[in-house]
């Protein structure tokens, strides 16, 4: 039987995201023989004797020439260009293993740094328990995760926390276009980084990170049901500081490590971050410029 | 999900939060997770409970076997108490010979159990030096969020409160009877987060934790059973304190194990 | 198989076709699954099929522990079938014995035939079942829930596996024996069908049939295979609901 693969192209509209035009989701589950006159099978499908089935359980997807399932549960798999948030889980002499929570541990090399590592010397950059922010450059046939922590808003983090929520759900975590992320940051005025790969990175007050934490296990738990944002606006908006406005101090130098002098320090912003590929909230497919 | 390496941040986050009297959850300090007891769950065994501790789930059964007493007690019958950390409930586990936090919780539990005589077993014995009845204590942990020591004790209590003795089956009697119970030893554990001592941790925060002090007691105001595990120091004030703690607690559990037991 | 020597053989079969606990020879068991019941795993199930109490969990794709283990084109898939002690009239030791060795070799080769493990090079899909109280059919009943926990944890595969065993009981082929029919009966046979192919990848058989009981048992089979088919894929259907949210706690 041939697998499908990812589509090359991006995707347009919303509407398109389902079969049904009212925009309903459907729900398949592996063996469930898929409507596909004409379409090629995508991810998440197979095709065996003329017909496509769904391989995973997920949300039918149907923007021709291509049907896939977008998987609803799962660990997270690796896409490029995907900023992704890992701890380090070991230390070598040239790079450093990261756990991204993807099926392997994904090898961070020296030279993927803004920093100069000497070989031997990654210890003093990042050691067991560190937590990074990194962007996936390639997938090799074999597995191996390639990463690299060049560019704008990747770095070492330090301070707040991370929570973890299912990879599936961060679409609705950032919301079409931003909004949901934006209103939580709006309400909170906590700095929030989102980790394609369900990490997410929450900086603030106590009572910033605490509400946040609890609206992330909000979506977590119900992000694939209907009035969520009314539920998520709802609880910030009942939940606000009755004491005073503006964004209060992140509490990053008491809570987190010091780094060495030459580190230069993580300073996310707040917001989901510049991406030129803003996914769909509904099935986490990139839509186009 | 846990993974095996956290982040330090994470840690760092449950300290600060600790510092400020809060926990991840919500809970304070002194606070138990939500409790719930199904006696009789396994209807294979003679006594059974499924208990839940938040998200932590421990199945306990109880098997009571005709067998021979050891010769230098032959007046008495046989407990064998084991906990299984079973690999399907939590990521850190892995299949193989019992590792060293799963031999932990079996002989901790099995001193709190003996210590507390929680079965007279003189009244085991059926015939003194040939036939006694084996009492089997296992404890399966099927999802592991944090404290199994608690939750696997308070199992293995509510199982054997609610256990027969199989005497007709294995023709040694006229009819099944209830198993004599005496005694309710309660097991409550805490963690040092910085300064502050918290019952019940969680997965993450002991994880978190320097240092780990359970204590158990039963309804007579005895302690029967203390274990302090992980890397960490308590003062002698700090253990006193739980110990308190854990009188107050172990009422309030108790009840719940005999659930509808006189 | 059968207790040779048991003090009592019970009636297996009545003379107007019921069998010992009331039900018609093609007749399921009560079965309901709950999809999702563990917090920890990546997916999880929890069955509960006749007297049978049977939990799965699913952890992966992970790396794999030992590594002497990986496999350079596809995931390892690591199937445990395991039975609690006091799961059994007769208290079992813990520990795997050869029987659960068989078992958990079986159940990870009809889980090889269906997974899409050439997705996941080098790492491990690690399922794991564990018998809590069993009354015949306990590796039917672990297949069915590793195969929701699969589901539930977002592992590729060709389909869920549905599971039955079959057997001979009063000389007449009987769906799903419970464990009376299975201690006393004639013959049985535990089996997977693939439905999207229609072809099994579980079979095993204990006792003897003839040429046609063991056609009319196959056929029986895979009638008792769909039937259970529709129950797993409701229990995710469930579990994956698309209704309205809830709020803060709730």
């Amino acid at each position: 039987m041939s697998r499908g693969h990812r589509p090359a192209h991006r995707r347009r509209g919303r509407e398109e995201s389902s079969s049904r035009p009212s925009g309903e989701r459907i729900l398949v589950l592996p063996g469930e023989e898929l409507p596909a006159h004409g379409l090629k099978p995508g991810p998440g499908t197979y095709r065996t004797g003329g017909k496509v089935y769904a391989s995973v359980l997920g949300l039918l997807s149907t923007h021709p020439p291509v049907v896939q399932v977008i998987p609803l549960s799962g660990r997270y798999i690796p896409k490029p260009r995907d900023l992704v948030i890992g701890t380090v889980t070991d230390v070598q002499g040239t790079f450093w293993l990261l756990d991204i929570g993807a099926p392997r541990w994904a090898p961070l090399h020296m030279t993927g740094t803004p920093w100069k590592v000497d070989i031997g010397d990654t210890e003093r950059f990042l050691h067991v328990g560190d937590a990074v922010a990194v962007e996936v450059e390639n997938l090799d046939p074999t597995g191996r995760i390639g990463v690299t922590m060049m560019g704008d808003n990747l770095g070492k983090l330090e301070g707040g926390t991370i929570v973890h929520v299912s990879p599936a759900r961060i679409p609705r975590v950032v919301g079409r276009g931003g909004s949901m992320i934006q209103m939580i940051t709006r309400h909170t005025g906590a700095q929030i980084v989102v980790g394609q790969n369900g990490r997410i990175w929450v900086n603030g007050s106590p009572d910033a990170i605490r509400r946040v934490a609890a609206v992330l296990r909000l979506i977590d738990e119900n992000g694939h049901r209907s009035g969520l944002t009314e539920r998520v606006e709802s609880y910030l908006l009942s939940t606000l500081p009755t004491s005073d406005v503006g964004p209060e101090e992140p509490r990053g130098e008491s809570a987190g490590r010091l780094a060495p002098d030459d580190t230069p320090p993580f300073l996310g912003p707040t917001g989901p971050g510049p991406d030129p590929d803003e996914r769909d909230p509904e099935t986490n497919e990139p839509e186009g410029p | 999900m846990s993974e095996e390496i956290d982040a330090e941040i994470r840690t760092a986050h449950v300290l600060d939060l600790a510092a400020a009297g809060k926990r991840l959850d919500g809970r304070g300090p002194d606070e138990y997770r939500k409790i719930t007891i199904e006696p009789g769950f396994v209807t294979t065994a003679d006594g059974s409970a499924l208990v839940r501790l938040g998200d932590t789930a421990v199945v306990a059964g109880i098997k009571l076997e005709p067998g021979k007493p050891f010769p230098d007690t032959p007046n008495a019958g046989v407990l064998t108490t084991n906990a299984e950390l079973i690999p399907l409930s939590s990521p850190t586990f892995e299949p193989g010979p019992p590792q060293p936090g799963a031999i932990e919780v079996s002989r901790v539990v099995d001193r709190a159990i003996r210590a507390a005589e929680t079965i007279d077993l003189t009244r085991l014995c059926v015939t003194p030096g040939e036939k006694t009845w084996v009492c089997y204590v296992d404890m399966h942990v099927i999802d592991h969020s944090g404290n199994l020591i608690d939750a696997s004790l308070l199992a293995a209590v509510s199982a054997l409160a609610h256990a027969k003795v199989p005497a007709k089956r294995f023709e040694i009697a006229e009819s099944d009877y209830p198993l004599d119970v005496q005694h309710y030893p309660i097991e409550c554990t805490f963690v040092r987060l910085g300064d502050t001592i918290v019952v019940d941790p969680t997965f993450d925060e002991e994880r978190s934790a320097q240092g780990r002090l359970t204590v158990a007691t039963d309804e007579t105001g005895r302690v029967v059973a203390m274990q302090k595990g992980l890397v960490g120091a308590f003062s002698p004030e700090d253990v006193k304190d739980t110990v308190r703690r854990a009188f107050r607690h172990g009422e309030e559990m108790r009840v719940l194990a005999k659930g509808g037991r006189a | 198989m059968g207790n040779v020597g048991a003090k009592e053989v019970p009636v297996l079969l009545s003379p107007e076709g019921l069998r010992i606990d009331g039900r018609k020879l093609d007749e399921l068991r009560p079965l309901s699954i709950r999809a999702g019941a563990l917090h920890q795993a990546d997916g999880s199930a929890y069955v509960e099929w006749g007297a049978n109490k049977v939990l799965a969990a699913v952890y992966g794709p992970r790396e794999v522990h030992p590594r002497h283990l990986q496999q350079n084109h596809k995931a390892v898939i690591q199937c445990r079938y395991n039975m609690a002690a006091f799961s059994v009239d007769e208290r079992k030791r813990p520990g795997l014995d050869r029987r659960s060795q068989e078992i958990s070799k079986v159940i990870g080769e009809a889980f090889e035939s269906v997974v899409f493990a050439e997705e996941y090079p080098r790492t491990s899909i690690d399922v794991y079942i564990e018998v809590l109280q069993a009354n015949a059919g306990t590796r039917c009943a672990g297949l069915v829930a590793a195969s929701v926990a699969l589901a539930d944890a977002g592992i590729p595969m060709a389909d869920l596996l549905p599971a039955v065993a079959v057997g001979k009981v009063g000389g007449a082929i009987a769906l799903d024996l419970k464990k009376e029919e299975d201690n006393f009966g004639e013959a049985d046979l535990p089996m997977a069908l693939v439905p999207q192919s229609g072809r099994l990848v579980l079979l095993q058989m204990e006792g003897h049939m003839t040429e046609p009981e063991l056609a009319q048992a196959l056929d029986l089979g895979v009638k008792g295979c769909r039937e259970i088919y529709e129950k797993m894929k409701q229990a995710l259907r469930d579990r994956y609901a698309v209704g309205p949210a809830g709020g803060v706690g709730a």
